[in-house]
């Protein structure tokens, strides 16, 4: 049922925007990736080319083996999930279900009862059952992109793609729908592309995350992979936060001006370089050979965390850290920092 | 919403009045003004057309609405409505889905274009066609050798009757289907409709109302316009009057009363049209407002 899905070197361009510059992609059989970007960066449009609504200018989208340009939007077999679900609004939920069933060549059409079989059990597994007389104005949100998703998996897609599923959704929904479509996919086994631009929501859900930026992927992996290893200075940026520090690498250690802030280099990179380091790997130490002065300017409270804002002298912005500790320093403290990790790439 | 409103306003009028920054004084001379006009221009006129069309009694009325060339021209007006208006609801779906699914090339200029017949005198819509067709236009000698008979005939009357009343159903589709966007064409699609299912259990029911409407304003124009037809009909009794040329006739020969026995015909039509408009308005009103709002 599932096929894999291999995208060879897209280029797209909309008159004066080019949205993809030669993209590439192995999607297996049953996976469930996450193309994840800030706006502009060319996943809908990727998506949207895997789905056949875009026609790729070069380069070309096979699933299995099978060249999809060759192919029907009908023979595709694709379940596209919109942004925004684009529910028929004057059919009823069972209706909606049953559209592409009932739009088969009459030949491959189940009959009226397996049909109206298949709507209920759908309405079952996306959890709402009993609602096929509902219209879509009748529904809530997270109930309309059930629907939406019941529609799409009626004609037992090969690839399930879904445009930002969560984005038109309050927080809380959004939570609970994403474990639920985790599950959902574990059992169904689909294979399936979403698009999303909150990172959160790609590296809880996904089994491998393709970052884009610009029209180009930037780096493909499991969470742990693009967050501990980021292979670009975007990806260390766009995925959670990140300080920027400007170093320079010598001998196998990084100097902020003239002090080591940072030892154990062994990539072998040399001269002027960019220190990326997150908030939690900074720490407030007593005394350390390898530490770096500052000024505490000020504290907030994000959630379970505390982070203060300290002032490095020769660094414009001040670096966040977060607070191991429950005994924060007072405002105006003069303390020094450790990194414990960071993230080096040779400056552009 | 007014309705809403008043009880509120009655409850805490000069809470009410300041924030709506109009005292009572002002708000009431504003209604005043608007149902005098009303009245004035709307209900006077349509009332008197109704009184004089009675004045010489039931037996005149029935005379002057089934006299044989009053008869001609009733049928040859529902005959040019009955082609004019599926012919424009055909041709303005098509360029609204234009419009509102495509982007190329001189998609504004088509948008000016389907404005025109609005922006045109309806003499000059008229005239244009006699030059075309007519004994001395364009293609006059040429229909004359081949025995066609376009303008003082039926198909000048009908291609009139269109080019004046095409841009209502566009108009009225072009911004409604604008707004749907294509994500439920797309989505069709992708679940394998053909684009037939697609236009005929998609597209269309979503715009229905919109299209009821546009046919509805359609229709009263094709039966009602003068100008454009007055121009090419030529006005041979029995023949190429249609109900308002008629009218113009009746009246200009001093028979006032016929005249507007006929002219009833054609205002119970508007009044008809308004009634159903607002017949569906009441009925249908949620789904209406909710095919829009989407």
């Amino acid at each position: 049922m599932s096929v894999a899905v291999t995208i060879e070197t897209i280029e797209k361009r909309f008159d004066s925007f080019t949205a993809l510059r030669g993209v590439s992609l192995d999607i297996q059989p049953g996976e469930l990736v996450a193309l994840l970007g800030p706006s502009g960066s060319g996943k809908t449009t990727l998506l949207r080319l895997i789905a056949g609504l875009e026609q790729a200018d070069r380069g070309r989208v096979l699933f299995g083996e099978a060249d999809t340009q060759e192919l029907s939007l009908r023979d595709r077999r694709i379940g596209f999930v919109f942004q925004h679900y684009a529910l028929f609004k004057t059919m009823n939920v069972a209706e909606n279900i049953g559209f592409g069933l009932r739009s088969r060549p009459r030949q491959e059409r189940p009959s009226e009862s397996e049909i109206n079989k298949r709507i209920s059990d759908l309405l079952e597994l996306v959890q709402l059952p009993g609602l096929e007389k509902r219209y879509p104005s009748q529904l809530s949100g997270g109930q309309r992109q059930r629907v939406a998703l019941a529609r799409a998996l009626a004609i037992e897609p090969r690839v399930l793609l879904l445009d930002e599923p969560f984005g038109a959704l309050d927080a809380k929904v959004r939570k609970d729908l994403r474990a639920w479509l985790r599950d959902l996919h574990g059992r169904t086994g689909h294979t399936t592309v979403f698009v999303t631009h909150d990172q959160e929501e790609a590296l809880e859900l996904a089994d491998r995350v393709a970052i884009l930026n610009d029209g180009r992927i930037e780096q493909v992996g499991s969470a742990d992979d693009v967050y501990d290893h980021p292979a670009t200075p975007f990806v260390c940026e766009f995925l959670g936060e990140a300080n920027k520090l400007p170093v320079k690498v010598v001998g196998g250690q990084a100097f902020f001006g003239d002090r080591p802030v940072l030892g154990g280099i062994t990539q072998n990179q040399g001269g002027p370089a960019s220190l990326y380091v997150r908030p939690q790997h900074l720490r407030i130490v007593d005394e350390t050979p390898l530490a770096l002065p500052g000024t505490v300017e000020h504290l907030r409270r994000n959630g379970p965390l505390r982070r203060a804002e300290i002032a490095v002298e020769g660094l414009k912005r001040r670096l966040d850290v977060d607070l191991a500790s429950q005994v924060a320093p007072a405002i105006g403290e003069r303390v020094r920092l450790r990194i414990t990790h960071g993230n080096l790439f040779a400056a552009a | 919403m007014s309705d809403a409103a008043l009880p509120l306003a009655a409850a805490a009028p000069a809470r009410r009045s300041s924030a709506r920054g109009e005292s009572l004084g002002v708000r009431i001379a504003l209604i005043a003004v608007s149902l005098l006009f009303l009245l004035l221009f709307l209900l006077l006129p349509l009332a008197a057309v109704f009184v004089e069309a009675g004045s010489k009694g039931w037996e005149a009325y029935r005379a002057a609405i089934t006299e044989p060339d009053a008869l001609a021209a009733i049928r040859l007006t529902l005959l040019v409505a009955a082609i004019a208006v599926p012919f424009n609801i055909v041709v303005g779906i098509a360029a609204a889905w234009a419009v509102a699914k495509f982007e190329f090339r001189g998609k504004n200029l088509l948008i000016s274009l389907i404005d025109l017949p609005f922006s045109v005198s309806p003499v000059i819509s008229g005239l244009v066609f006699v030059l075309l067709f007519g004994a001395q236009g364009y293609f006059g000698p040429w229909l004359q050798a081949h025995d066609i008979k376009i303008v003082f005939a039926l198909p000048g009357l009908i291609l009139a009757t269109v080019f004046v009343t095409f841009p209502f159903v566009a108009r009225e589709l072009i911004p409604h289907m604008q707004s749907l966007g294509t994500a439920d064409e797309e989505a069709a699609l992708t679940l394998g409709a053909s684009p037939w299912r697609v236009f005929f259990r998609v597209t269309l029911p979503n715009v229905k109302w919109s299209l009821f409407y546009g046919v509805l304003l359609c229709n009263a124009r094709a039966m009602g316009e003068f100008g454009a037809v007055a121009v090419v009909s030529g006005k041979i009794r029995g023949l190429t009057n249609t109900m308002p040329l008629h009218i113009e006739i009746l009246y200009n020969e001093y028979m006032g009363a016929a005249a507007f026995a006929v002219a009833s015909l054609l205002a119970g039509l508007a009044l008809i049209t308004l009634a159903l408009k607002t017949f569906l308005e009441w009925r249908f009103g949620d789904e209406i407002a909710a095919s829009r709002r989407h």
